[in-house]
Order: C-alpha cells, then structure tokens, then sequence
C-alpha cells in the first residue's frame, strides 16, 4: 500500500494544525457557525442528532493492520468502543466531543490518516474494488490510480468550494464492483486497439435525489493525461454547475441539462488549453506510485492440493462450508483466496464494528494476510490475500469474534445507512428495518437457495445506502411526521448497472418483513432453474410482484395512496 | 481609510468598488468597473484610474485577452462558498496572462487565503471587521502542495523530480 513520505506526513500534519486553529477560533466565537460549517465538513465532521460524527478517510478501502489498532484505540479513547463502515469504504465515528476532534486528527496522523474531504462540497474519497489487484479478471491494478487522484485531489486550490459534493470511483476489471456507473465521474480502465492501457471516463453517474447513470464522455484517455482531463471536467462544473439549488447541483444535472455530447465537449473545449502543461502526469510519477502497489512475498502453492483439502473439511464441517462458499473468492495466485470478513450479524447495525472486534482483525491480517485490511462499500472487511491452508484456522478464530456469518452477498448481507438513529438528515430509521428483515429471514438454507440478492436501505432520499441500485431497495419517507418506506425493485450495481423503480405506495416499518417475504415468493414461483433474483425481475417485470403487494380486491390497511416518491 | 492585504502585508487601500447598478457620473478615485460597465462604455473611459471587478457568475472570457488593459482585477465572491472565482483567477493568469494585481472581494474568509494564493489572487479584502493580522497567518497553512496551479505552477512530482534530477 502507499506509505507516506516526509512530504505527504507534513501535509496531514498541517492539516491537522490548520483545524485545531479553525475549532479554537470557532469555540472563541472568532469563526461564525456558518463559515465553521463547510472548514469542518471538509474534515470529515457534521453535527448529528446526539453528538457530532467524525468521518475518516480511508482511501479506496485499503488499511494496514497498525491503522486498524489504532482505530481501535481512537473508538475506546474518544467514542462508545464501536465505529461504522461506510458506503464509501470510510469509517465513521458516531460520538466523538467537538473539541476532541483535532486530537483525534493528531491521532491518526500519526499512523498516515486523516479525515480530509470525507464530506463538503468537495471531491471527496477516491473509491475502487475491495478486490483489487487479487482479482483474476483486472486488466490492471487500479489503486495506483486512486492513490494519484488521491494526492491531486487533496486541498486542490481551485476545486475545495464545489457546487456539491463530488465522487470519484476507478474500476480495473470488466465486471464492475466500483459502481462506476452511478459516481460524478467514473474511470474504468480499459485496453485500446494499439494494447495501451488508458481511461474510458464516464461522467454525470450518480444516486440521491435524482438516480442517474453516468454517460461516457471518452472512450480512452491516456494515462498520463488523467489529471489534467480531471481538471478540465472539474472546472468546467466548477465554473457551470447549478449553485442556487442544493437539489440540483450535482453535475449529474448539469451533464443531463447539455446532454452528454455538449458536455463532453465543453471538457474537450477546456482541455485543449490544459492537456500539455506541467500537470500533465509523467512516467517517472506513474512508476513511483506503482511502486507501493507491488504484489506481497507469495508462497509458491498448489492449488489443487489446497483444494482437496479443504473439500475435506468442508465435507466434515457443513457450516464452515458454507462460510468457504459464502465469504471467500477465487484469487488469482494459485493457493490463495479472498476473505470476507461479514459485519451483518443479526442484531448488529449492518457495518458496525467494535474496537476489540478491530483488534482481532488486525491480528488475523498479521497472521494471514500481509497486514492488510481492505473496507468495502458493500460495508464488509476483507483479507485480501489468505493462503488456503490457513482458512480454517482463521474460520474459528472470525467464528470466536463474530464476523463468519456467511452471508456475503446474500439477502442478509445488507447495506445500509445509519439512517434515523443518528444522521440528522434522515427521514426515517433504517437499522430497525435490517434489523426486522434478518430476523424475519434467519433460515440460512433459505436465504442460501435465494442466492446473490442485494437489499439496501436508505433512510432518506441522499441514498447512503445505494437503494436505487439494490435488487430490493427500501427508502423511508417522513408522511407527516411518521416514519414510512418505499419498496424498489429491479436496481443493480454490476457492470450492468440500473435503478430500481418504485413498487407502489409506501408501507409502515412493521409491514417491511413481510412485503419482502412476498416479494421473495413471487421469485421462488417464477424463477426458472437457478435463476437469480434480478434475471427473473428483469424477465417478468414488476406486475406480478405488484399484484402480490397490493391484490387488487383487498384494501389495505395502513396503506398511503400517494407514490411517496414526490415527497421529500 | 479601508485596510487590504496585500503581497502577504496590512496595506490601506483607496479603490472605491462602483456597483453593478451604478449610474450617472462617475465619482473620482481609483475605481474599480463592473465588468458590464466596460464593456458598455469602453470607448468613452479613460482606464488610467480604472480596474475591474467581475462578478462570480460572468464570462472571464469577455475580458480575456485584454486583461492586461488593467493594473487591478477583482474577482467577488457573493459568498465565501461560491468557488466560482478560484476558476475565474486561475482563467485570467493561466490564459490570458494577467500580471496586473489580482484581488478577492465580497466575502472571502481569512480560510480560503492559501487556496487564493494558488490560484493567482495577490490581494484580498475580507469582510468588515475581519482580524488581519490573525489572516496573514493562513497564508502558510501548508509548505507543499500536490497540484500545480499559478503559485507554484509544478506539481509536487515535477518539483520533486527536479531535485532528485
């Protein structure tokens, strides 16, 4: 992973002297409420329902086990002893003290952390595949990458005071697990007719309010011209995107409003003047940065033996098989394999996590898997890099501490924002609702034979919990002060990513589990063969869900007419 | 008399911003035109008293090359979050070659001097009331920067490149 040099250490360091003067300005009343708001959004702080929440940086999900020991230390010394993964690999504190937050930076500055750009109307968190640069089918690594758009992004002059926030997210592999379809701007790394490893750029991609998938703007930009295409796109929104109303200043809006052939132009237009000034990336930097994303010592392994052998103890053990089939993936080092680390217990906020719980995944990433730890937005862990012959070793010890349920992927494994609880945004709750499903749908073979399923919750129109592009999405709306949610279906966040459309009229939080159940009837009738759940929606449309939710000949009670979706 | 800062110093300063609404004649003074203003009026205006100032939300390119016409170019933030003028600043020194005084007004806070700084700005009128001297210190929240933008123009990667070199 990047390690920091003197440079990059005395940067995040001044940072962190730069907030502790903003907060004592603003705690002596010399900073007003309103020019404190975005100087600590831009350090990853909000003010919430209870407390203040910290967000920390943790670029494109990769963390080292000493980073990890320190969180750990940062939960129990400054917060409750638990912290929350983010859906965009980040990690959140709920209830750290305003005045305490400079130290927390100081904190983690010291093991190359911060909470830069985490929110604001700034780029914010470069995010990628938790898998990689251990997947079989990437063209190349994309973390480089990140890590360049990383250093260039961060207190970028002419880019800190955005319409809206902006997110940034690069892709290596075809299939897609970036969800860069659905980001401001998206990089999918691609090969062209000459075998050059260059960019396709999509841009106007996004969630909240108005879901957009993002257009291709360039079908292949050259490596070293990422940073100034970048800046040309940037300041073509900087200067052109809307700024009188929050609701539509993203550039999804603005690239919607030219079309995506105007726009694409105007950052063609822009970039003829940039292209080749000194910004222009060179070999020598690329290479430099690469350089900290080189493969870890490997041991030369058979894979079939390894295979065999854990044929074996699978056979012998039914729920470690499970969690084999469930929470590892094929890596592309003979021998080695992918751990999922699950964070969606029942009975556990999907995503959260405690300090002693982060102590032991330190200690199994020492152990197992180079002392590197990867979050994902799905808001799982990862041991990137386990030998096989140690799975079931580490299996126990996951089991012991709470994180093998094997679940990856399945209807239990969901996302979901902190919602209600805590985010002062929120119109409703949303880790009740998690909650409510997985005790409703605890049968494992059940939950097996529906195979890859993805449910997200969002508490609010924002869409932290991706539910435009959950198979199942569930949306809570405020109707006149109480708490109801709206079911979507049919959203996808692959390679071929769409946006789940609205069931119908929205239902109370008690009758959630149950709609969820009829929904996952009307696909364990229709489905044919091993069909997944999205390719049945997809062959036979919303109607018979539809009718299924709402029978025509029953009334409903509890049931609002209006399509909620206007609401908000 | 109003006090600005300057090249990184508390100077006093005697512009005298004319509004966008401004009409009837024009009082005596360094002045500072709206954009539109001189546009319209060019061909009467004797520039050797007048700068300019441009509004966050107007086409630095109507200007552009003929920048250079004046020894003072505002930019106005409405409000300190309206990042259009970073763009605006970097346009008039990286395009059109501006190296006359380049000046912040309207709301810019004492946070936002650095990245002013970068992107071209030389002079910077705070609010009223604003504490200057407590200002001047932003000007050195940071010792490097990764982009290149007017000040410095490399990136962190060249200027370290060229030392390595």
């Amino acid at each position: 992973m990047y390690i920091y040099n003197e440079q990059d250490q005395k940067i995040i360091e001044q940072r962190v002297a730069q907030f502790q003067g903003q907060t004592d300005r603003y705690l002596a009343g010399k900073l007003t409420n309103e020019e404190f708001l975005p100087l600590r959004l831009q350090n990853g702080l909000y003010i919430q329902r209870l407390a203040p929440m910290l967000r920390i940086a943790v670029p494109y999900g990769l963390l080292s086990s000493a980073q990890v020991r320190k969180l750990a230390h940062i939960t129990r010394a400054y917060d409750k002893g638990y912290c929350h993964i983010t859906t965009r690999q980040n990690i959140q504190l709920n209830w750290p003290q305003l005045e305490d937050v400079p130290k927390i930076l100081g904190e983690l500055a010291e093991v190359q952390m911060h909470a830069v750009q985490t929110s604001g109307n700034c780029i914010r968190n470069t995010t990628s595949d938790q898998f990689a640069g251990v997947s079989q089918d990437e063209l190349e690594d994309p973390r480089p990458w990140c890590e360049i758009i990383r250093q260039w992004s961060t207190f970028h002059p002419e880019f800190a005071f955005l319409p809206r926030k902006f997110k940034i997210a690069v892709c290596g592999t075809e299939g897609d697990r970036a969800a860069i379809q659905v980001h401001d701007i998206g990089i999918q790394i691609v090969k062209n007719s000459a075998d050059e490893i260059g960019f396709q750029v999509l841009a106007g991609g996004g969630l909240g309010r108005t879901p957009v998938i993002g257009s291709v703007i360039r079908e292949f930009l050259p490596q070293k011209d990422l940073l100034t295409y970048l800046d040309a796109i940037l300041r073509v929104y900087n200067r052109h995107g809307n700024r009188d109303n929050k609701y539509k200043a993203r550039i999804k809006i603005l690239v919607r409003a030219w079309t995506a052939e105007v726009f694409a132009q105007e950052v063609e237009d822009e970039w003829e003047y940039t292209k080749d000034t000194l910004g222009r990336l060179t070999q020598e930097e690329i290479d430099r940065v690469k350089g900290f994303f080189t493969q870890p010592p490997y041991e030369s392994l058979d894979n079939k033996i390894s295979d065999e052998e854990l044929a074996i103890l699978a056979e012998n053990n039914i729920a470690f098989g499970k969690w084999l089939q469930r929470n590892t993936r094929s890596h592309k080092i003979p021998g080695y394999t992918s751990v999922t680390l699950s964070l969606k217990p029942t009975g556990v906020a999907p995503g959260d996590v405690t300090d002693s719980q982060l102590e032991v995944i330190a200690d199994l990433a020492d152990a197992y898997s180079f002392g590197e730890i990867r979050a994902t937005h799905n808001q799982n862990l990862v041991l990137a890099d386990v030998k096989k012959s140690d799975l079931f070793k580490l299996w126990e010890k996951a089991k012991v501490s709470g994180f093998a349920t094997p679940n990856i992927g399945t209807l239990t494994d969901m996302i979901c924002c902190p919602g209600g609880d805590f985010c002062s945004l929120a119109n409703a709750k949303s880790i009740p609702i998690a909650e409510a499903i997985q005790r409703k749908f605890d049968d494992i073979d059940y939950i097996y034979d529906l195979g890859d399923l993805s449910l997200n919750i969002s508490g609010c129109m924002n869409a932290c919990g991706h539910h435009h592009v959950g198979n199942i999405g569930i949306l809570g709306v405020d109707k006149k002060g109480a708490e109801f949610y709206q079911i979507q279906l049919g959203g996808n966040a692959g390679s071929d990513t769409s946006l789940g459309g609205v069931l119908g009229p929205s239902f109370g939080e008690s009758e959630v589990p149950e709609v969820v159940e009829k929904i996952l009837t009307i696909y364990i009738e229709q489905r044919k063969g091993d069909e997944l759940f999205l390719d049945t929606y997809r062959r036979i449309g919303v109607t018979p869900f539809k009718e299924s939710v709402y029978p025509k000949d029953k009334k409903i009670s509890n049931m609002h007419k209006d399509q909620g979706l206007k609401h908000a | 008399m109003p006090k600005i800062i300057k090249d990184t110093q508390i100077v006093d300063d005697s512009w005298i911003i004319i509004e966008k609404d401004f009409s009837g004649p024009l009082p005596l003074g360094k002045l500072l035109l709206p954009m539109q203003y001189w546009l319209d009026n060019r061909e009467s205006l004797n520039l050797m008293i007048a700068g300019l100032w441009i509004d966050s939300d107007e086409a630095v390119e109507l200007v552009g090359h003929e920048a250079n016409l004046f020894p003072l170019i505002a930019v106005n933030f409405p409000a300190f979050t309206d990042g259009r003028g970073f763009s605006i600043g970097r346009l008039l020194r990286e395009r059109y070659s501006f190296n006359g005084q380049l000046r912040a007004i309207g709301n810019p806070i004492q946070d936002q001097l650095f990245y002013l700084k970068r992107c071209g700005f030389t002079s910077f009128d705070l609010k009223e009331g604003a504490d200057l001297e407590s200002a001047l210190s932003s000007f050195n929240d940071f010792d490097e920067s990764y982009q290149g933008a007017i000040v410095p123009p490399e990136p962190l990667f060249l200027l370290n490149s060229s030392k390595n070199n």
